[in-house]
């Protein structure tokens, strides 16, 4: 059958969102909050994670792959879709949008992201501690680009945890995907905090 | 008094499928209780449009004018809706009429739904039992069941979700939430649930299931209130196990 791949590569769109991208943003946010405990929680944290065994397949097969999967075929559905929220500006519908959006924005925010900090510290051009983030931070045009950066990854987790179960078949009733909407604004609140208190301890310090 | 009252319209038309739209003004007296299809019919009486000019009649399409066949589908105020139960009286005016984008133009308002019709067979929308001798009584279906199965069993194919939905476009293959909806229709009636498996095949592509990109506009827009999108999510969760069974391998397939 023709459409095979497209089925199989839709589902493997989404569950790689949740497993493991999701997964690995809530620890990633999680380890850098040790930053608010001060410079040297924030280095021990850092070094624990960059000592970890087979780092290197840790990172190849629970980050960069998958990520890389689930952006270039998330910019082909975000192009696939044409937005009518002027005829039908239902609430679903906005997120439908801002899913597309914040999909785009946060692949740019991610490649800077990762350029900025893994692969200069992979060439040697940087060195993973606290001074390095608190460096870029405390310019005020990355703190504001780091900020929507954030919040854009958040929200996009968050909105895609409700698609995700609803693509899967675990919230069909109307009421069950109602709760999940809640569900995911709450995780969208919490997490959204962790990342910004995060930003702001680097950039000012408090 | 009534006499002077006139009602407003600005109709985009098109004279023929591979000319380009243009819009027309018509200013047509007033009646009471009139809905769209009737303000049409007057400017097929007197095909003068708001400039005096005489223009050809506005061609659309129409059947059952109870809002059960679906035909006379059009964009109406920006929303898609059947003409035949848009009252003027509830609309804005200047009313604007356009036919629906998601289909090609024939004439007009009039629409080719060829598309729709196409997705039914693709599905196999239907349920198979003729054979060469009698199969004698099916098996029965519970009470609770039937009554949200008939729900779905309203939808008559009007073309309204498909054009209220961002993910089907141009763009995009994707054959809309009015067929998967016939699927979960079918696979839900005792009989037809014997080719459920064939049925959730044909909609596991992208221009079936995977085409949604659940904007939820399809349930929100429905004249006949199906919930599309409950359809489509207890679809998700069929055809996720029927892929683990085909995989995996089941008692039906090895």
């Amino acid at each position: 059958m023709a459409g095979t791949r497209g089925y199989v590569n839709r589902r493997l769109h989404s569950l790689l969102g949740v497993v493991p991208i999701g997964i690995f943003l809530i620890q990633h946010l999680t380890v850098n909050y040790f930053a608010t405990r001060g410079p040297e929680a924030f280095n021990a944290a850092a070094h624990f994670m960059e000592s970890l065994p087979y780092r290197y397949v840790l990172e190849t097969f629970i980050i960069f792959l998958p990520l890389l999967f689930h952006s270039i075929y998330g910019v082909y559905i975000a192009f696939t879709a044409k937005s009518n929220l002027s005829n039908f500006g239902y609430f679903r519908n906005w997120m439908f949008i801002f899913q597309r959006i914040t999909g785009i924005i946060t692949l740019i925010f991610i490649a800077w992201h990762v350029w900025e900090t893994r692969i200069a510290i992979g060439f040697g051009w940087a060195e993973l501690n606290y001074s390095l983030m608190e460096g870029i931070l405390t310019e005020p045009f990355f703190f504001w680009f780091y900020i929507v950066g954030v919040i854009s990854t958040t929200f996009h987790f968050s909105n895609g945890l409700w698609s995700f179960f609803v693509s899967w078949g675990i919230t069909v009733s109307p009421r069950s995907q109602k709760i999940m909407t809640y569900a995911s604004i709450i995780i969208f609140l919490a997490i959204s905090y962790v990342g910004v208190r995060t930003l702001i301890q680097f950039a000012y310090g408090i | 008094m009534s006499e002077n009252k006139t009602v407003t319209m600005i109709i985009t038309r098109q004279d023929h499928p591979d000319e380009s739209s243009y819009e027309e003004k018509f200013e047509i007296p007033y009646r009471e209780n009139m809905n769209v299809i009737s303000a049409l019919m007057e400017i097929r009486r007197n095909p003068v449009n708001a400039d005096g000019e005489p223009t050809t009649p506005v061609y659309w399409d129409m059947g059952c004018l109870e809002e059960v066949c679906g035909a006379c589908s059009m964009v109406i105020n920006g929303t898609p809706r059947q003409s035949c139960t848009a009252l003027v009286d509830q609309l804005e005016q200047p009313i604007r009429l356009a036919p629906m984008t998601t289909f090609p133009v024939n004439r007009d308002l009039a629409v080719d739904r060829s598309r729709m019709f196409d997705s039914l067979k693709k599905v196999k929308a239907w349920i198979p039992i003729d054979g060469t001798y009698d199969l004698g009584p099916g098996p029965k279906m519970p009470e609770s069941k039937r009554q949200w199965a008939y729900e779905l069993s309203k939808c008559m194919t009007c073309g309204v979700c498909l054009e209220a939905c961002p993910n089907v476009n141009s763009k995009s293959d994707f054959i809309g939430p009015a067929p998967l909806s016939q699927v979960r229709l079918f696979n839900s009636h005792p009989t037809g649930e014997m080719n459920k498996s064939e049925r959730l095949q044909t909609i596991m592509d992208e221009e079936g299931l995977m085409g949604c990109g659940n904007a939820q506009n399809c349930v929100q827009s429905c004249p006949k209130g199906i919930p599309l999108t409950t359809s489509i999510a207890a679809l998700n969760r069929d055809t996720a196990i029927e892929s683990f069974k085909s995989f995996f391998g089941s008692d039906q397939r090895v």
